[in-house]
């Protein structure tokens, strides 16, 4: 019975492909169809998961801060993110009129795009994945790379000096992230011997990469905090006199695209961190798309709780702490994994 | 070829970290802040053309309008001038519950200062956490005066109205719990690596320049600075009580932080001798229905507010309204500190300046 | 450090008959001649140690204003009023910025709200009003109706 559950998704794809091979149609068509259906489903599981994530955010914000949070629509306030969304899609658009029309229209949409890409190579269970690629990992990080441009799109589109200058803090602050970030999997990668992300999370099968690799997991969860410009590293965005940076001239639905953009990312960067540090779909008794599920949100709760508690980092404090912290902190875990691999194989491990 | 020209960054009025309708005009080279010019003003109510049509007894609400987060001290400055001018004696008890009222705004207005510096950093639940514990201030201010901000709960010659009998163990307990409040303070806030780097070493203020500038309170205090008009010059009756008074020693955002952080534990023990000594009898001295001084007198009476020496210039013409009432507003004279202590920092670092400063915008402008 | 009675004398011993001293319960002080005010200020500051201008302030009586200065040191804490009159018609007054930088708003302050001009301060301006406001409302005669 459980066996079923667990494998429930991967079933219904076989028999897809099996049913629309019986009414004719070629071997390929039918994947290609399977690739867009699966890709909808991303789609549709970003959307429920932001939604839940906004509402669980102003609630575990509301705890730590002794108030109550959202508490009015629906029980324990449930329905305040679908009120919110009409409220937003009901606003006005306003683009102004001295913007670079283009530029300005696509970044929201790039931003989106960009990170709804990540989840293609994300495992969300035994064996479901949309694509497996063997440079897994690596396609995630330059993906998340590519966001900056979305960033500076938005803040150069705008015409308007502090969106540029916050525009360009940003992607600073995300181009001198990148580096610790990339660098603490790589020693994952050493010891798992792969870039593919199944490859990964097999590996993890007697021991969790959290315990091989705490520094690991620290830098990239600081990294990460970076990347996603969420508390304390939230300089550009909340920065006061510079109202709200990059995305300042953006009214209603593209403002809040920027957003889900960001939460979007959010699920992604923790859902990674599970895949990587905590043992991805492995564990017992439950179906291992549901213990993906409780991981991320388990990661998702740690950046949480640090960006309400922690005041904000000064911005040249910020990039000194990058490149003079972390990245010698990671590059020093890169070598004592080596030392240590080396090790081990020597004694025949 | 590149050539770099100075930016002006307007911050405020309308703004989440201004404290009030601050309007500062920030001249920047590239990041470097090359002058901070505050403009006041936007709360400019005319206070004191006010109380030349306002009887001495009418004009008490007013004051409690001035320096608003700190509930009584304003009004205590006020009738205390008022009783000086008139020679009226205030009866013991009254000047007890005077200091005890006077001493719980003071950390009152701390306790917002240390939430407000918080938020200003990102630190939410620092503001937060600071309300909760001043909500039982002000539910201690309901109780005797049915007003948890802006109480008229004193009067020219003592109280309105005497204490309920629920008040003084709320007091006792406040008092008890102020040393886990700072410890809880500790953890959250001053423990925390990056709230110190935000705040040591920055907006530096020299002694020299402090006295110069007329900055007093808390900020003249941090520079090394050791005057505080209860102790130099006591009013009312705090010659009895045994405190001591925190002096910083560099004068940067974080000693006027500290300074701030001790001053609440202090005004802890001086309720606490207030609460013992405070013997019973009347509350209020007999004073003429309507009060009309001696024509000619003028009196320039100071108090120790939160924020620095709140004085008030009283000039008696022998009617019953003031000739001349003039406020002399201690958040007015510690903003020309502002441009001082920004000039040469960081644009952040304008409004961890701003709020460290602690200038309330209604007493700035009155 | 000289004591209150030094201050007088020397005070006294310079201007002579220009000095009015004024006995008070609370705040004793001197009353003097509104063109010598920069110089008592400048020995005041630097002979007898007043460091620490408290607050300027004017009043109109009608037929005259009369400036008010109150002054402490830091540390002693002693104390000292000074009051000078300004002609009603044309109040001009000499600034006392140079000697203490505190008093530049608040001269700003009487400036704006009661029309007195300093002279020799880097930026009269008004300060508490609008810049277009025109009229100085705490004189007397300013009309409260509209």
């Amino acid at each position: 019975m459980m066996q079923k559950i667990e494998t429930l998704f991967v079933d219904l794809s076989d028999w897809f492909i099996a049913w629309l091979q019986s009414l004719g149609v070629p071997l390929a068509w039918a994947d290609g169809i399977l690739l867009l259906i699966q890709f909808l489903c991303i789609v549709g599981i970003i959307l429920v998961n932001i939604t839940i994530l906004i509402w669980l955010e102003r609630k575990v914000s509301g705890f730590i801060q002794q108030r109550p949070g959202p508490n009015r629509l629906g029980p324990f306030g449930v329905f305040q993110t679908i009120a919110d969304a009409l409220k937003l899609l009901t606003k006005e658009d306003i683009i102004p009129s001295k913007t670079d029309r283009w530029i300005f229209l696509t970044a929201p949409i790039l931003f989106m795009t960009i990170s709804v890409m990540l989840y293609i190579v994300l495992p969300m269970g035994k064996d479901m994945q949309v694509v497996d690629l063997n440079v897994g990992l690596f396609f995630f990080i330059s993906l998340g790379s590519l966001t900056t441009i979305a960033l500076l799109m938005g803040g150069w589109g705008s015409n308007n000096k502090w969106s540029l200058l916050g525009a360009m803090r940003s992607v600073a602050q995300m181009i001198s992230y990148e580096i610790p970030l990339a660098l603490s999997l790589m020693g994952v990668v050493m010891i798992a011997g792969s870039l593919r992300l199944s490859d990964i999370v097999a590996a993890q099968d007697n021991l969790w990469f959290v315990i091989l690799q705490p520094i690991a997991f620290l830098t990239y969860l600081i990294s990460a905090t970076a990347e996603l410009n969420r508390g304390p590293f939230d300089m550009p965005e909340a920065e006061q006199e510079l109202t709200a940076g990059a995305y300042t001239e953006y009214t209603g639905m593209r403002y809040a695209l920027f957003f889900l953009a960001e939460y979007t990312n959010l699920v992604a960067v923790s859902a990674l961190a599970s895949t990587i540090f905590l043992g991805g779909w492995q564990g017992p008794w439950l179906p291992s798309w549901l213990w993906i599920i409780i991981k991320t949100y388990l990661v998702m709760f740690i950046f949480m709780w640090a960006k309400w508690t922690f005041p904000r980092i000064r911005m040249d404090h910020l990039m000194a702490f990058s490149w003079k912290v972390l990245i010698p902190v990671t590059l020093v875990n890169i070598v004592a994994t080596g030392f240590g691999l080396y090790i081990f194989k020597g004694i025949g491990g | 070829m590149l050539s770099t020209e100075r930016l002006t960054i307007n911050i405020g009025p309308q703004h989440p970290s201004a404290h009030g309708g601050l309007h500062v005009e920030a001249v920047l080279d590239g990041e470097v802040v090359l002058d901070a010019i505050p403009h006041v003003g936007y709360v400019h109510r005319s206070v004191e053309k006010i109380a030349e049509s306002r009887t001495y007894a009418q004009f008490v609400p007013y004051t409690a309008r001035l320096d608003y987060l700190g509930t009584h001290l304003p009004v205590i400055g006020y009738v205390q001038t008022v009783e000086k001018l008139a020679g009226i004696e205030v009866p013991e008890r009254a000047e007890y519950i005077r200091i005890i009222m006077g001493e719980l705004s003071r950390i009152a207005s701390h306790q917002l200062f240390i939430g407000s510096l918080a938020i200003d950093l990102g630190a939410t639940t620092g503001l937060l956490y600071c309300m909760r514990d001043r909500e039982r201030i002000m539910d201690m201010f309901e109780m005797t005066s049915g007003q948890r901000l802006l109480a008229a709960y004193m009067r020219i010659g003592g109280i309105a109205e005497d204490l309920p009998a629920e008040f003084i163990p709320a007091v006792r307990s406040f008092v008890r719990d102020i040393p886990k409040m700072i410890k809880e303070y500790q953890g959250l806030l001053y423990g925390n690596e990056i709230f110190q780097a935000r705040l040591k070493g920055i907006g530096k203020l020299s002694a020299e320049d402090a006295i110069a500038y007329g900055v007093t309170g808390p900020n003249l205090r941090a520079c090394g600075i050791d005057y505080d008009i209860r102790k130099a010059e006591p009013y009312g009756i705090y010659d009895r009580f045994d405190f001591e008074v925190p002096v910083g020693s560099k004068g940067d955002a974080w000693d006027r932080l500290m300074v701030r952080n001790e001053e609440i534990i202090q005004s802890g023990r001086i309720i606490e001798q207030a609460l013992e000594q405070m013997p019973e009898g009347e509350i209020q001295a007999k004073v003429p229905r309507v009060l009309k001084p001696e024509k000619g007198k003028s009196v320039y009476h100071r108090i120790e507010g939160a924020k620095g020496e709140l004085g008030y210039y009283i000039v008696s013409d022998g009617g019953e309204k003031p000739y001349r009432l003039h406020v002399r507003a201690p958040s007015f004279v510690n903003l020309m500190a502002l441009p001082l202590v920004s000039r040469g920092g960081l644009l952040q670092d304008i409004i961890v300046n701003i709020a460290t400063l602690d200038p309330v915008l209604g007493e700035a402008d009155r | 450090m000289s004591t209150q009675q030094a201050v007088f004398e020397d005070i006294s011993k310079t201007w002579g008959d220009q000095i009015e001293v004024l006995e008070d319960q609370y705040f004793e002080g001197v009353k003097v001649p509104c063109k010598i005010l920069p110089e008592i200020f400048q020995k005041l500051r630097d002979e007898h140690g007043f460091n620490y201008l408290a607050n300027i302030t004017a009043v109109d009586f009608q037929d005259r204003f009369e400036l008010v200065y109150h002054i402490y040191s830091i540390p002693g804490n002693r104390k000292l009023l000074v009051k000078a009159d300004v002609d009603h018609d044309q109040p001009l007054a000499p600034s006392a910025v140079a000697i203490w930088p505190t008093a530049d708003w608040q001269e700003r302050e009487v400036f704006d709200l009661m029309g007195i001009r300093f002279e020799g301060h880097p930026n009269l301006q008004r300060i508490l009003l609008p810049d277009e406001f025109e009229g100085h409302p705490l004189r007397k005669d300013f009309s409260m109706k509209g």
